[in-house]
């Protein structure tokens, strides 16, 4: 019984709480003793957070019985470890805010709560954001759940991880350059990042302001959109946050793809490095797509070689500058014996930061700095605005596009970390999406070799509703699901 | 030797616009002496994962100032970050305007010169430290104070146009009146809303190339600021006629020693790394809302002043013209039919000292009773003192007092009767052509009678010791 209440959906898990089946404390007992029995394993979580759920569990429970329970009442959520929330220590997956207990919760994160969902816990992730794989979590690694020796991918590793392993029904991400897609990918659940501006920043403890945007990680489409539609809207927190309507992303979603243009990206296609198992799994997933009445054509995005060059500019340029506030003065980590404030910096941040965090902040500085600008930053954002237009082309010939979103599977714990380089390639079918600002989600589509495979569907900007419209439709007719791994 | 050499001064001016919150958060903006740390929020304390949000009202004050300063205004603006790391600069970056500032190309006329206006641009001001021994690197203990960390500011940068300290100080003065004058700010260099920062360098007479500039910070007076740009220029002279040269750096003000000192030299400048602001988008500045704020400007000080000069001499001028409220209460009250000159006298000597104002009725009311010979001058001083602190009519004040002076001929001729055969030395003094005797017998008759019209009683004494 206690299991079967740890592999549901939202849709699912909403229906036995509001039939009285089941209460919220039942549902979150149940996920406490999975987290039990398998996070040492898959150690997806940071910290548990108890004396929120409890709250929020009499909560939902109540307002269930009154009837006015919101459309998340009771529903377990994982919060990565990027999104702040009031009075709960939050890291960034960093040594260097250990302790820090923001006076404040993310606005996408309050309004899950508002809407009734439960925090179980934090989870983990790589430090900033900054990775693929979850490794470089500043705390320990977390285990993909179908293959513990492997990685759950990254940054939201321990998100993905969590619902995969039947630990939490939602997880929140963040998705800078995959961070949401690559994992959801490598965990066989769904993913899903907004267009930029969808989803409030505020409280998102940032790594590439550019960049970042919060999305849900669900076990059905279905439920990435709910989470989706309430998370999203304007916040007078966040001047880059749209004011368009959050219900919009819902606009005809289950409409099917009959009729369609799905475009697929030779350059994404053919990338260099994909598997062929991957590649298989692509390959079987256009042929359903095909059967239900979609158009598949052939599209080019010819700047993608270049999109990763300009990812790793652009981004480590801003990070170098929004991690500038960890100095030790007001929150974190401290050096209480530094001489004076230069040697206070250095000590901090070289004992605070992991090896990752520092290259990049260096990377960025080097690329902003007087003399450099021109021949990185600026060219970068160039490349960029050159990636907009290849989609913006794109767009022209078809109404979404279809991709592997991982190259690869899930790949051995310690296989890339001395490389950083093929590390960094593991975003190259995701991050032209954040470049370009635009929504993007990752769905479960087979195995290969018995891991995960995602699909991976981008629209055009405020396209929320055609992604998941084609995700939707590819789920219903491929039978093929989200599961919850047995975690052996 | 010196009388060769052409003095070369840019402004930099950073204003603290008048608004009720922070540039990128909702605080409330500190007074001098507030505890510290008690304006502070999440966001201007640079917390992870805050974001900033434009205040228009420092948006509106910066177009307002940018539109008095004849400034083009472009259509598209952004902020942009200007990195570095200092403990009182909470984020370890300024949020700042680089390369698309939100004005450019303006000017403002000083006395016979027109100084070019670069560019008038916001951004945050950062917070304070204290320390406990010298300066930040040597202290054992140094205190953080973030209440005027993100506090908006407007940079306005002028061309190099100014050519002595005299003219600095009048330009910074001149920007005063104009700031508030349209209300952007309330300018007051010792409550550090005006900071002038010269760049000052010299150069041959005749010469069109500019000489190696120094930078002066610290000055908190229009005193400090002429002093502070004297002793460099004299500074520079000197360097320059020894053979030696001027090393570009900022330089600090002390007050206590009245002389510049070097802070930091340009082979140590930062490289800021400025990039544009991604939390915050592109401006786009309405041109509808900028034409309504430049119809909403009052009339500039410099036509005000213009039309003053008109109907007042010089020096009256200065002070009226230079204080937008002073000028409005002496264009009301003679509007209402006070007489030009005495009202004008009255506001320079009596109203402007005292930094109160009173309203042009009653400041009118007080002129009449003046002219009628109703209440001395040193009556008048006080009626206008209590009416601004009760709020009361002078009339009524006068009234009250019994201030109302006497000049009825027949009740001060028994007084003046009574003051000549008091005074039989004075009498017999002026009488034998001694006329400056005539005071002591006026004073005399004032500490008798205070409320008798000196006028008549004038008459009427120089009448009986004819």
């Amino acid at each position: 019984m206690s299991d079967d209440l740890t592999q549901l959906t939202i849709k699912e898990a909403s229906r036995l709480l509001r039939l009285g089946s089941i209460s919220s404390a039942d549902l979150v007992t149940a996920h406490v003793q999975r987290i039990e029995r398998v996070d040492p394993k898959v150690k997806a979580f940071l910290r548990f957070t108890p004396e929120v759920w409890e709250r929020q569990a009499n909560e939902a429970d109540r307002r269930i019985r009154e009837g006015t329970a919101p459309p998340l009442a009771g529903i377990p959520l994982a919060v990565k470890d990027v999104l702040c929330v009031r009075g709960v220590e939050t890291t960034a997956g960093s040594k260097i805010l250990g302790g820090f207990k923001p006076p404040y919760t993310a606005t996408a994160v309050q309004r899950l709560f508002d809407a009734g969902a439960l925090m179980i816990g934090v989870t983990n992730c790589d430090e900033f954001a900054m990775g693929s794989s979850t490794e470089n979590s500043g705390y320990f690694p977390t285990h993909n759940p179908w293959d513990l020796d492997r990685v759950p991918g990254g940054s939201s590793g321990g998100s993905a991880a969590a619902v995969a392993s039947g630990e939490a029904i939602i997880g929140l991400g963040t998705d800078t350059g995959g961070s949401i897609r690559q994992p959801a990918a490598l965990c066989g659940v769904v993913g899903m990042k907004p267009t930029y501006g969808r989803v409030s920043r505020y409280g998102l403890i940032a790594f590439a302001s550019s960049l970042d945007q919060i999305g849900p990680f669900t076990r059905s489409v279905d439920d990435a959109a709910i989470v989706l539609s309430l998370m999203a809207g304007f916040d007078p927190l966040d001047a880059t946050s749209s004011n368009r309507a959050p219900m919009e992303v819902l606009n005809n979603f289950g409409g099917g793809v009959s009729g369609m243009r799905l475009g697929v990206p030779r350059e994404y296609y053919d990338v260099k490095g994909i598997e062929p198992g991957v590649k298989a799994a692509i390959d079987a997933a256009l042929l359903i797509l095909r059967r239900q009445g979609a158009e598949i054509v052939d599209v080019s995005l010819p700047h993608t070689d270049y999109g990763l060059a300009a990812y790793y500019i652009i981004a480590p340029a801003e990070c170098s500058s929004n991690l500038a506030r960890y100095d030790g003065v007001r929150f974190g980590m401290s050096d209480d014996d530094a001489p004076n404030i230069t040697e206070q910096y250095t000590q901090v941040r070289r004992k605070g930061f992991g090896a990752e965090v520092r290259r990049r902040i260096m990377l960025g500085t080097y690329a902003l700095s007087t003399g450099y600008y021109d021949a990185f930053y600026l060219k970068a954002q160039k490349v960029r605005t050159l990636i907009k237009r290849d989609f913006d082309a794109a767009f022209e010939k078809c109404d979404a596009i279809v991709s592997a979103t991982s190259p690869t599977v899930a790949f051995p714990i310690g296989s890339k970390t001395q490389d950083p380089l093929s590390m960094y390639l593991c975003d190259v079918l995701t991050l032209g999406g954040n470049l370009a600002g635009l929504p993007g989600i990752s769905v479960p589509c087979g195995t290969s070799d018995g891991l995960p495979v995602g699909l991976q569907v981008l629209g055009p900007q405020w396209g929320e509703n055609l992604v998941l419209r084609v995700a939707r439709a590819y789920e219903q007719a491929s039978e093929i699901h989200a599961e919850v791994a047995d975690v052996v | 030797m010196s009388s060769s050499w052409e003095v070369v001064i840019g402004m930099e001016v950073h204003v603290q616009p008048k608004t009720r919150s922070k540039m990128f958060c909702g605080c409330s903006i500190a007074e001098l002496n507030d505890p510290p740390n008690t304006h502070v929020c999440e966001v201007c304390l640079g917390l992870p994962g805050v974001l900033p949000v434009i205040n228009r009202a420092a948006v509106e004050a910066g177009l307002k100032t940018a539109l008095a300063l004849k400034c083009e205004i472009p259509q598209h603006t952004k902020f942009d970050r200007k990195n570095y790391m200092y403990p009182d600069l909470p984020k370890g970056y300024q949020i700042s305007q680089y390369d698309l500032p939100m004005s450019i190309n303006g000017s403002l006329d000083v006395d016979e010169r027109r100084v070019r206006i670069r560019r008038v641009h916001l951004e945050e001001d950062t917070g304070k430290l204290v320390h406990a021994g010298d300066k930040l690197h040597k202290a054992w203990e140094s205190f953080v104070d973030l209440n005027r960390a993100g506090v908006p500011l407007m940079e306005i940068v002028s061309e190099p146009d100014l050519r002595s300290a005299e003219e600095a100080r009048d330009y910074a003065m001149e920007l005063q009146t104009l700031l508030r004058t349209i209300g952007a700010s309330n300018a007051d260099m010792e409550k550090g809303q005006m900071r002038a920062e010269p760049n000052i360098s010299i150069r041959r007479a005749g010469s069109n190339e500019l000489g190696v500039k120094t930078e002066l910070k610290n000055i908190n007076s229009f005193r400090a600021l002429y002093r502070a740009i004297g002793y460099e220029v004299e500074r520079q002279k000197k360097l320059l006629e020894d053979g030696g040269a001027v090393v570009q750096e900022t330089r600090g003000w002390s007050e206590p020693e009245q002389r510049t000192f070097s802070q930091r030299s340009k082979e140590f400048a930062e490289d800021y790394r400025y990039f544009p602001e991604p939390d915050l988008p592109p401006l786009e500045l309405e041109r509808a809302w900028i034409e309504e704020l430049r119809a909403g400007l009052p009339e500039l000080p410099s036509v005000r002043r213009a039309r003053l000069l008109e109907q007042l001499p010089a020096r009256q001028v200065a002070v009226i013209g230079g204080d937008r409220y002073l000028a409005d209460l002496y264009e009301t009250t003679v509007a209402k039919g006070a007489p030009a000159s005495s009202t004008a006298n009255w506001i320079v000597n009596e109203v402007a000292p005292t930094g109160k104002l009173p309203s042009p009725d009653y400041l009118y009311e007080l002129m009449q009773m003046l002219q009628q010979g109703n209440v001395t001058r040193d009556q008048a001083r006080e009626v206008q003192m209590e009416s601004i602190e009760t709020g009361r009519s002078p009339a009524e004040i006068v009234a009250e007092h019994g201030f109302t002076q006497v000049s009825d001929e027949a009740e001060l001729r028994v007084l003046a009767e009574a003051v000549i055969d008091a005074n039989p030395k004075a009498a017999a003094d002026y009488r034998s052509g001694k006329k400056q005797a005539m005071q002591a017998l006026m004073a005399d008759l004032r500490k008798r009678a205070p409320q008798a019209n000196p006028k008549v009683a004038n008459e009427l004494l120089l009448k009986l010791l004819a």
